[in-house]
């Protein structure tokens, strides 16, 4: 388990970065490492040259907009998981991310990088999308925005190219009278969830629901929004009969089957954490954290 | 006054040391040396036909290349059969590398030898095998079936059948008011030590001597493998267990390939050469255990007692048998726990696949035993309406039948014979601890709730401290420093605490002075291993009994010095001192410069034993006769048989009514190892041995696909829990001491993993309402049980 063969580059800036990627159609970005050290280390993948982000200056900036929380390149989980003013101003973040595996990978993983890794067994790819996120990218032309639902592709795959890298997220934030819950169920407390959804309330002035979104985690093929918000609207949250959104709930899901769960018990659980995440983020349960 | 050691809840003071980064692992020695990679099956059960190493030997640094054919005189035969037995009639090895055929993925096929790993594992991609793939055999029932063979000759893929029978087990069943049968079922699992295996080796050109260092729980096993496979002396092998990170009886296996290969190779090339496994490779080439499928009928009274036990089952030992049938034999004789059966026939099928072979994993072939046994205890209790506890102490053998023989043989080939235990007073403490009688009144509120709980309970008995035999050497130093020796080793258990408490209690020094080496052949030629519950048994009454020696013999130095009797001398804070009379006294230190007579002095302290020194007598030699130079002496501790430890666990969990998450809530643990030389460190054993057990139980298990490929052989998805799925562990000790060693001990280091998985199934079984009879078992498997029970229930 060590692995092949390949040059270490260090670039000093965003420009560099991607010249070099332009120079090498076999090198990797590598920015906190978590996923691609180990494929390296088992020989999964080959890259000729590894581009290591870590000495562009600036990239390690969370900044809290009124719109947005900007997360850029360099920025660890814990960082944002730490961040005050990113949760007064997103909630989700804090929750999501600390269900991000375990202190020591949240140490240095970075959660642009997970978002790049575009693995749909992350917690933050699915944040991304319901949140109406835009990755900012930069590329040999220049800069371009990707809305975070055009960004993930399929599996591992996303609409980057091979020069591009990420510079830095966007994740949106919500109106106000907005709660918001994050629930996920693993084999062993951090690992990659059997499945995980984030749930996004949106109340109107006289406390219905106004809107409804839901972005789920390990059960679909690439992060994706469900809207339930023709469903659920105008019902009071603290009465509502959560169960109605089955239905588009497990239209939405594409669960698979591996060695850890079968697709029939990730659909029934992943359908029931989003029973549960919309009663936690009502605040009628256990276990609800809203803004 | 020195404070008694024995039985102080006294510090690990190896763990300052362990835990700020001075621990010298294996992988932490010889960084000159050549690294050694190789090149591993692909294939569950191929022929090989060819081996390309052209390209490889082109890369930049690679040093050598061997393949089977290079191997020369017994380096290249098959691997020993450590432990043979006449049931065990077909019995097949490995060999360092294969020839011709492999039996699982992972067997080594290919050694590489580079000036570094990154460039040993360069060249062992660019090593080109070509197979015919055979037929593989994976799982027991397909082993059973034996439609495809693993060993050609070994038709049926048996390597072993054993038969033990004490009484009539037939007429017994057929008179019996009630029977039942289970049908069982235990997945596979492994150690998982934190460090992988490890070799490193340094054949010495000059004196044509061999250093091999071993991440091994016996460094006189491996130093004798080595000697004989290399044809040395065995006085030129020198083995050393440096500080190893974990066994749990993975590394009791020896001599594994690369303990041969490593050795060799640095003789061959004459330059030390390592090799430290990665975890990819511990999960493919090293032992796996736990797998069997099991059949029990038990017949039984009204009353729940036992009149007749019928087991059979079938144990997957993987694709060869070095360790022999050790682990059969012990579910087979173990299984019984704390219970009489009546009448008890026990049958096993030791199977051959296409997999990791199957040696010890701490427990031993007990926590299937326990699983049977503990599994029959409940479904007694649900066929006849009675209390689980109370079917089980109807069962109980009673304090006054102590010792008690089953009339089976154990696996140290000796009578299966308890020394002691008192199983009713531990029930008692177990129920106390959980509230069992109070569990209704739990279960009643949590319902209330909308919350599904359940209670369980698992009972064992161990057998520990099995022979043949271990011994202590104590030298004291004229500074007064005590150096012990003893030959087993020490992954882990704190062995540099415990063992010093006893000898310190033993000479009357203070356990600052004493200093313990294991798993040295320099320092202790003579010993067998670290593995069944037995180091603090056999080392620790070894060097009990080593002490006495020394003692002795300081106090008639110190007799004839003082000019008194022996017996008139006490020994405290490493003083010799008349009783009664504190102005005459003499140290240690001052004993051992007068016990070596010296013709040069190097030393102050060393001057006072020279010829011209003083007075002494002349008429006498300065040794006599039946004496030896130094304060030092050694004994050897071998008892006739192993003592008994038993144990009873009882957990609650509660199973998630809609998703069937599985989570403990309280564990609890009772405990008799008999007199505790050190209660924290016994409790230590306790909280490992159960993490180990839920691992077990719950989350654990080796997926094989029906290739024989391993698909889950990472920590990312071999579910080992973390801390974080450990629950917090009660525990309460009975302390009835054994009968058999001077110490009054019995052994603790597996006790906690035993009946974990049964304790769990119990738990389960109870909060559902329906039989668990697959264990490990996970929230889907549950979840999918819930849905067949259902539709059963409505069909």
């Amino acid at each position: 388990m060590k692995p092949g063969p390949f040059r270490y580059l260090s670039p000093d800036s965003l420009d560099e970065a991607v010249a070099m990627l332009r120079e090498h159609p076999e090198a990797k970005v590598l920015a906190g490492g978590q996923s691609l050290i180990p494929v390296l280390s088992m020989r999964l993948a080959r890259p000729t040259h590894l581009v290591d982000l870590a000495g562009i200056p600036g990239l390690d900036r969370i900044e809290v907009r009124d719109d947005c929380v900007r997360v850029g390149a360099l920025v660890r989980h814990a960082q944002l998981l730490a961040d005050d003013e990113a949760y007064a101003a997103l909630p989700l973040l804090r929750q999501a991310l600390s269900n991000v595996a375990h202190p020591a990978i949240r140490n240095r993983g970075t959660t642009v990088g997970s978002i790049a890794h575009a693995d749909a067994a992350g917690e933050m790819p699915s944040i991304l999308v319901v949140t109406d996120g835009v990755v900012e990218v930069v590329g040999p032309n220049g800069r371009r925005e990707i809305a975070g639902t055009d960004f993930f592709a399929g599996a591992l795959e996303t609409a980057l190219e091979h020069d591009e890298i990420v510079e830095a997220v966007r994740f949106g934030r919500f109106p106000a009278r907005t709660r918001t819950a994050f629930l996920e169920s693993a084999r062993r407390h951090g690992d990659y969830a059997l499945a995980g959804v984030a749930a996004v309330l949106t109340l109107d002035e006289i406390g219905r629901i106004a809107s409804a979104r839901a972005a789920f985690v390990s059960v679909t093929d690439v992060p994706g929004v469900v809207d339930l918000t023709d469903i659920l609207s105008g019902m009071d949250p603290d009465s509502a009969d959560w169960s109605v959104i089955d239905e588009p709930v497990q239209a939405a899901l594409a669960p698979e089957s591996d060695i850890h769960a079968d697709a029939d018990y990730r659909r029934m659980l992943a359908g029931e954490l989003a029973r549960r995440a919309f009663a936690a983020a009502a605040g009628a349960t256990h276990g609800g954290t809203h803004a | 006054m020195t404070t008694r050691q024995f039985g102080a809840p006294v510090q690990r003071r190896e763990d300052p040391r362990l835990l700020t980064g001075g621990g010298r692992y294996l992988d932490d020695l010889g960084h000159t040396a050549y690294e050694a990679a190789f090149v591993r099956s692909p294939y569950a059960h191929a022929r090989i036909l060819e081996i390309d190493t052209d390209a490889a030997v082109d890369v930049d640094g690679v040093i050598a290349i061997y393949t089977h054919e290079d191997l020369p005189g017994a380096v290249g035969e098959p691997l020993p059969v450590l432990i043979p037995h006449p049931a065990l009639t077909a019995a097949r090895t490995g060999y360092p590398l294969a020839k011709g055929e492999v039996n699982h993925v992972g067997e080594a096929v290919v050694m590489v030898v580079a000036t570094n790993r990154y460039v040993a594992e360069d060249a062992v991609d660019r090593i080109v095998v070509r197979y015919e793939q055979l037929p593989p055999v994976v799982g027991i029932e397909n082993a059973r079936e034996a439609a495809h063979l693993v060993h050609e000759d070994a038709p049926g893929n048996v390597s072993a059948h054993l038969v033990q029978e004490v009484g009539d087990v037939t007429s017994a069943m057929a008179g019996a008011p009630h029977t039942l049968t289970l049908e069982l079922d235990i997945e596979r699992s492994a150690c998982m030590p934190m460090e992988g295996k490890g070799v490193y080796a340094r054949w010495n050109s000059d004196d044509e001597s061999l250093r091999v260092y071993s991440s091994t729980q016996t460094s006189t096993g491996v130093r004798a493998c080595v000697a004989a496979k290399l044809d040395l002396p065995l006085a030129k092998v020198e083995c050393i267990a440096p500080d190893v990170g974990g066994g749990f009886g993975v590394k009791i296996m020896h001599p594994w390939p690369e303990e041969v290969l490593v050795p060799w190779a640095s003789r061959n090339l004459d330059h030390d050469v390592k090799w430290t496994e990665d975890r990819r490779e511990h999960f493919i080439s090293s032992a796996h255990e736990r797998g069997q499928l099991q059949e029990v009928t038990v017949g039984f009274d009204d009353e729940g007692r036992m009149l007749a036990l019928d087991v059979r089952f079938w144990h997957d030992n993987g694709a060869y048998t070095p360790y022999g049938i050790i682990v059969p034999i012990i579910t087979a004789t173990q299984l019984l726990g704390p219970y009489k059966p009546g009448s008890y026939r026990v049958e096993f099928f030791s199977l051959y696949t296409n997999t990791v072979l199957v040696t010890p994993y701490r427990g031993a072939g007990r926590p299937q035993g326990c699983f049977a046994m503990e599994r029959t205890m409940d479904a007694i209790a649900a066929h006849l309406g009675i209390d689980r506890a109370e079917v089980r102490s109807r069962n109980f053998i009673q304090p006054d039948e102590m010792p008690y023989d089953h009339g089976l043989m154990f696996q140290d080939g000796r009578p299966l014979k308890y020394d002691s235990g008192d199983f009713p007073a531990s029930l008692a403490k177990l129920k106390e601890l959980v509230g069992w009688d109070d569990f209704a009144d739990y279960r009643a509120q949590a319902e209330a709730e909308g919350r599904k709980v359940g209670l369980g309970i698992g009972c064992y008995v161990e057998g520990t401290g099995v022979g043949p035999y271990e011994g202590g050497h104590i030298q004291i130093e004229t500074n007064g420093r005590v150096n012990v020796a003893t030959g087993l080793t020490t992954q882990g258990q704190g062995h540099q605490t415990s063992l010093a408490q006893i000898v310190a209690d033993e000479l009357g020094v203070p356990i600052e002075n004493v200093h313990v080496t294991t798993g040295d052949t320099r320092r202790m030629a003579y010993a067998v291993g670290t593995f069944a519950s037995r180091a603090a048994v056999m080392s620790g009454n070894a060097v009990a009994l080593a002490a006495k020696v020394v003692r002795a013999k300081a106090l008639r130095i110190a007799a004839d010095a003082l000019e008194v009797s022996p017996e008139d001398l006490e020994i405290e804070d490493g003083v010799i001192s008349v009783k009664g009379a504190p102005g005459s006294s003499i140290d240690l230190g001052t004993i051992a410069v007068m016990s070596n007579p010296l013709r040069y002095a190097f030393d102050e302290a060393a001057k006072k034993a020279t010829q011209f020194a003083g007075t002494f007598d002349v008429e006498k030699p300065p040794i006599g006769d039946d004496d030896e130079p130094g304060l030092e002496g050694q004994d050897f501790y071998s008892p006739t048989q192993a003592t008994f430890a038993n144990g009873m666990h009882a957990a609650i969990v509660e199973t998630d009514p809609v998703t069937a998450e599985i989570r403990i809530l309280r564990y609890c643990v009772v405990h008799d190892c008999g007199n505790m030389i050190n209660p924290l460190i016994v409790e230590g054993q306790v909280h490992g041995g159960v993490a180990q057990g839920v691992g077990g139980a719950l989350y654990e298990r080796m997926v094989y696909d029906e290739s024989g490929q391993l698909l889950n052989a990472s920590f990312m998805d071999f579910l080992m829990p973390y801390a974080s799925e450990v629950p917090f562990i009660e525990t309460d000790h009975l302390e009835t001491p054994s009968p058999l060693n001077p110490l009054g001990i019995k052994g603790a280091g597996e006790a906690g993993t035993i009946p974990v998985t049964a304790v769990i199934a119990s738990a389960i079984e109870d909060a559902e309402g329906f039989p668990i009879t697959s264990m490990p078992i996970s929230p889907p498997e549950l979840w999918a049980l819930r849905r067949a029970h259902a539709r059963k229930d409505a069909s």
